[in-house]
């Protein structure tokens, strides 16, 4: 009675309500992909896992989807594929990144409002029309691939491998990468702007006096204390990326496989359910270490405040 | 001193470089958008005509109204979720299952849509075949909008709750406040600023959402960045980038208009603490 007492109060409403959402919606839909991971599909539908025939109470569970994912050389190189490009897209974000939200902080006091409201708007315009554009920029004659092209780069490119052909940019790793990068940017700024600014600047003022130049000093007292930013935004970035549809699917090309591609054929083209599941699943399982340390800075930079 | 102004100098530059990086779509989609040429990246000079053919595309207009109406029913419910789940992990420090449910509330930033649209849907098949709904449609997009929505909502109400004086609910409640009249008093005039930018934020993330949409519609419901992707794969569409434009005209407005709002809030706000301090 107690109990029931206690969640009809203001304090557990205030609990209950969402943790019973997130419950049903978020955490029991993965209880049952991993179900379905294990079923046989029939023509139209999955089969249940336990059937009671004649008395006898059976539980048929398939697990060659599993074994084909982990033995099929397609799968296996999507998968790492897709570590590949998003770990590459994290990279640059934090190269782009790190100086821009540094810089910043750093910013007369009276200008960093605005700074941060430029870098917030392009949120609120549409994600897939501003990935689209880039298909103009990129394909032939726009204005990015001219740039790229007339000064030579294209040759660069196509020395690291990025581009298969000079002048083509569109359908390549190099465009797949480029439009990530330019989509996380700001998941990667934002984290770190709101750690940087928050840096009490008498740290370098004391290691100036100790000593210390301001390059040594950048790189033993503001990095190692915007720790928890660099980690924040990393995983930000790179734990949507690995399962990113949309980009790969306007930027990227054939060779350009990523695994949120295929899951997406396996349902909707091939409409092979258990399949897509267990691509699902085995996603998950990638992506859980990172998801565990993101979930863990994300909570302590919501708490560590005064 | 020569090398500070060379730091300075390499300051600005990496900024404009950057936020040359962040616009430079945008301001391609408005150009071209009056260009007259279908091609794309061939200028043939300036039309409206991509817009006056909006006006009669119907599959476009049906998509948009649907993805209003979802959006608007987004942003409220994902406020609402959103505040009570930032309440929670900021209010109460203990109760049963905490650092589950702080996980819950986080993954949907970062958890690949691929992977939240498919369960979803996958449960509510399920659910479907055992008890004979819900039909897949408006109904079945909204809530996994609300699922992405309230991760964003929650993320920004919990920061701002974060930054509030507990001394002031405190000096309400030894005034005689009851608790429901110190929130709707004390409570929300100061964090409702973050509620406005959570409602704008979970509006736009619903508005423009294509992987969830894709798995949770059903037969009859597309919504616009449905149909903007359908074609956007075929390549490029003149008809996509006067859509775009008027996207960020109409969102342009919205958020300058709310940021002065909230600017001019804040201010009376501050005069307000100022008179109350000198008192």
């Amino acid at each position: 009675m107690q109990h029931l007492r206690t969640i009809f109060t203001g304090r557990g409403l205030v609990i209950a309500v969402p943790f019973l959402f997130l419950l049903l919606f978020f955490l029991a839909p993965f209880f049952i992909v991993g179900k379905i991971s294990v079923s046989e599909m029939e023509t139209v539908t999955f089969k249940d896992l336990i059937t009671v025939k004649d008395g006898v109470l059976t539980l048929a569970l398939k697990f060659s989807h599993y074994v084909f994912i982990t033995e099929d050389a397609l799968y296996v190189k999507t998968y790492w594929a897709s570590l590949k490009y998003a770990a590459a897209t994290t990279v640059l974000c934090l190269a782009i990144g790190y100086p821009f939200a540094y810089f910043m902080a750093r910013a007369r006091p009276t200008a960093q409002p605005a700074l941060l409201m430029l870098v917030m708007l392009p949120f609120w315009t549409s994600f897939l029309l501003r990935v689209y554009a880039w298909r103009g920029l990129l394909s032939e004659g726009g204005w990015v691939a001219g740039l790229i092209n007339g000064l030579g780069l294209d040759q660069l490119l196509l020395a690291a491998g990025l581009i298969s052909a000079p002048g083509q940019l569109m359908h390549t790793p190099f465009s797949l990468v480029l439009g990530m990068t330019y989509t996380y940017l700001p998941f990667m700024i934002l984290p770190l702007y709101g750690n940087l600014a928050k840096m009490d600047l008498r740290l370098l003022e004391a290691a100036a006096d100790l000593g210390a130049t301001p390059w040594v000093a950048f790189w033993k007292v503001t990095v190692p204390l915007s720790k928890a930013g660099i980690i924040a935004g990393s995983m930000l970035v790179f734990i949507p990326c690995v399962g990113e549809f949309v980009i790969p699917e306007l930027l990227g090309g054939p060779e350009t496989l990523m695994i949120g591609r295929v899951l997406w054929d396996e349902f909707f083209s091939n409409n092979d359910w258990p399949m897509a599941s267990a691509v699902a699943v085995v996603m998950v399982l990638l992506i859980i270490l990172p998801l565990a340390l993101f979930n863990k800075y994300q909570a302590e930079s919501q708490e560590a405040r005064p | 001193m020569k090398s500070q102004r060379l730091a300075q100098w390499f300051s600005k530059s990496w900024l404009t470089a950057g936020y040359l990086f962040l616009y430079l779509p945008i301001v391609a989609l408005v150009i071209y958008s009056f260009n007259d040429s279908p091609l794309p990246n061939v200028w043939r000079g300036f039309t409206l005509k991509w817009y006056a053919q909006l006006a009669h595309d119907e599959e476009l207009l049906r998509g948009l109204w649907l993805s209003l109406k979802i959006a608007f029913m987004t942003a409220c419910g994902s406020v609402v979720l959103g505040t009570f789940a930032a309440f929670a992990l900021v209010k109460y420090k203990r109760f049963f299952g905490r650092t589950l449910f702080s996980g819950m509330v986080n993954a949907p930033l970062v958890m690949p849509e691929v992977v939240v649209g498919l369960s979803l849907l996958l449960m509510l098949v399920s659910v479907q075949r055992a008890l004979g709904f819900p039909e897949r449609g408006m109904a079945t997009i909204w809530l996994g909008h609300l699922l992405l929505g309230m991760a964003y909502a929650a993320v920004i109400v919990q920061s701002r709750l974060q930054d509030l004086n507990p001394q002031l609910e405190e000096a309400a409640m030894d005034l005689g406040a009851r608790p429901h009249q110190v929130f709707w008093l004390v409570t929300l005039p100061m964090i409702a600023q973050s509620l406005v930018s959570a409602w704008l934020l979970t509006f736009t993330i619903s508005l423009d959402d294509v992987v969830l949409s894709a798995f949770l519609s059903g037969p009859g419901s597309t919504t616009l960045p449905l149909v903007i992707f359908s074609r956007a794969r075929l390549g490029l569409n003149p008809s996509v980038n006067a859509v775009a434009t008027l996207t960020i005209v109409v969102v342009s407005i919205g958020v300058i208009a709310a940021s002065y709002l909230i600017a001019r809030a804040e201010r009376q706000r501050q005069r307000d603490m100022a008179a109350a301090n000198r008192a």
